[in-house]
């Protein structure tokens, strides 16, 4: 930890302070829509989105690298890709129920395909691993502004339309009769994913943004209360499984992204076992309890 | 249309596809009734309910609710599900979920007064005792009650309730008739129930849909009488009324006996 420290206040070392910015920032992201992702049940969806992305970062590099869109960036590709699933995604959900899985699945192994060929066929070497897994070295000044600014978004969304998200995620038929229309709330909430997993893969890649936008949520559901607590709770998990999982990776020279997903997969891992644990010894001493009184009415 | 009649269906035909669930349903509520609406599974009761509440549209004929679109009447009704098909560990607790019942469409977050609104619907439904326990800490009665008082908090002048005491306790039945008896004549209340062969004493017209005359999805006015020897009275709120499938009645007919 001492070691992390250091490099933090280490001025030759700028980018372990925008790795952790970046942590920092992620985590509300993380949490407040990792929340909305988690009680929407459309982790797959948001699944598939995030593994698009690699064919819109294939192409952006293949166009730019071939000269035909010079200087383009791979997160304008990403970007692109991430948007345009999104909406194929949103449009099967709401319009073709049942070839929902099939579709899902299709985008996103099209995407991921798409992403390999095009890599492959970019001149020079380009190492794929960053854009799956996460690369901190790769985290940049822009990054952290709009990761910054997709936080505001999101956190001025949550807060705006608390109600309306609450109330589609919680029982969506009658959200419809209240006068609500869920298939936008549906398509907003999508595309919110869609920018975000865009920025949030530099930290902890394609591959893995998945699971920090279900584990911290999931965890913080255990015990929140409401939609709310669980974004707040959330977040502050994201927060400690980031610093936590930078901090192990800096002193045992681990990838860090990895390092921060695992710590937030064995978080989850342990509340969930001791919760099922909490409950079975809750039933046994009920069934004790219960089996005594009976023994005690035959016994008069 | 008179200015009293809460719901009323004018040759409505609807069909999924080339299906036809509705080949020609009319009927009508008056404001301040207790109507029961019944129908074998498959009826086209469930259909019927979505183009009521807004959440389809007819391919042919009227809907109007208190005289308005079907679609720009949506609240003025509160709904009550057979069961909300939701995730157990999604958090939050019961005064919460009546809260919902205020929302007010794709704008706004709840007011201070949405607060009070679902306290009195949850005293009015019997579970203000609940209100900071987990929804999915209730049992299958509980949380029926909670979903009127949600259908509640927005004080509807049609209150729907879908097959209201399916996989309910006989003390939540209880409870759910002494509600909607409280509530009967101050809001109009509408009963779906696939129970074709009692309805509680409560009610006042019963209409019935089925094939009638080749026709799928018709609805048929019935007559009831008070029954006796019912078995398990409490899934009628106590008293009961047999209804009399061989009898049919006008559908004006109510109209004409009021002198309306």
């Amino acid at each position: 930890m001492n070691g992390f420290l250091g490099a933090l206040l280490d001025p030759s070392l700028p980018f372990i302070r925008n790795a952790l910015l970046a942590g920092l920032l992620s985590s509300v992201l993380f949490g407040v829509l990792g929340s909305v992702v988690t009680v929407k049940r459309i982790a797959g969806l948001a699944g598939a989105v995030s593994h698009a992305v690699l064919g819109g970062v294939g192409l952006a590099l293949f166009l730019s690298a071939r000269g035909l869109v010079p200087g383009l960036p791979p997160i304008a590709g990403a970007l692109a890709f991430a948007l345009l699933a999104a909406l194929l995604i949103a449009l099967v959900s709401l319009k073709a129920k049942q070839r929902e899985d099939t579709v899902i699945n299709a985008i996103w192994a099209i995407g991921m395909s798409l992403g390999v060929l095009f890599i492959a066929k970019t001149p020079g070497y380009i190492d794929p691993m960053s854009y799956l897994f996460g690369n901190i070295l790769l985290v940049s000044g822009r990054d952290l502004v709009l990761l910054a600014a997709m936080d505001v978004v999101a956190v001025a969304g949550a807060f705006l339309f608390y109600p309306q998200l609450e109330a589609s995620a919680f029982d969506e038929e009658f959200a419809k009769t209240r006068g609500l229309r869920t298939d936008l709330v549906f398509l907003a909430v999508l595309a919110a994913v869609a920018v975000a997993v865009v920025l949030l893969q530099t930290f902890v890649g394609i591959v893995m943004v998945i699971a920090m936008l279900t584990l911290p949520a999931g965890t913080a559901g255990f015990g929140a209360k409401n939609l709310a607590g669980m974004m707040a709770g959330a977040t502050l998990l994201s927060v400690l499984f980031s610093v936590g999982g930078l901090a192990a990776s800096w002193s045992l020279d681990l990838p860090a992204g990895a390092t921060v997903v695992v710590l937030a997969g064995a978080a989850f891992l342990l509340v969930s076992g001791g919760r099922v644990a909490l409950l079975a010894l809750r039933r046994a001493r009920a069934e004790r309890e219960r089996r005594g009184m009976t023994a005690g009415d035959s016994g008069r | 249309m008179p200015r009293d009649l809460a719901v009323r269906f004018d040759s409505v035909r609807f069909s999924y596809g080339s299906i036809p669930v509705l080949e020609d349903a009319s009927f009508h509520i008056h404001e301040g009734e207790f109507a029961a609406l019944l129908g074998p599974n498959g009826s086209g009761k469930t259909t019927l309910l979505k183009l009521l509440l807004g959440l389809a549209r007819p391919d042919s004929g009227r809907i109007l609710v208190f005289g308005r679109p079907a679609e720009e009447a949506r609240k003025a009704i509160g709904y009550v599900p057979q069961a909300v098909v939701y995730d157990p560990a999604f958090p939050i607790s019961v005064a919460e979920v009546v809260r919902m019942g205020t929302l007010r469409g794709s704008r706004g977050r709840y007011r201070p007064e949405d607060a009070e609104a679902a306290l009195r619907a949850m005293a009015a439904a019997g579970v203000a005792e609940l209100a900071s326990r987990p929804y999915s800490a209730l049992s299958g009665g509980q949380r029926r009650r909670v979903l009127v008082a949600r259908a509640l908090a927005a004080e509807p002048r049609l209150l729907v309730l879908d097959e209201p005491t399916s996989n309910m306790d006989a003390e939540s039945e209880a409870l759910l008739y002494a509600s909607l008896g409280a509530l009967k004549g101050r809001a109009t209340i509408l009963i779906v129930t696939h129970d074709t062969g009692f309805v509680s004493a409560l009610t006042d017209s019963v209409l019935c849909v089925g094939e009638r005359s080749g026709k799928r999805g018709s609805v048929v006015r019935h007559p009831s009488v008070p029954a006796e020897g019912v078995l398990a009275p409490e899934t009628y709120g106590g008293a009961a009324l047999r209804v009399l499938h061989d009898a049919e009645l006008p559908d004006d007919g109510c109209c004409r006996e009021a002198g309306r």
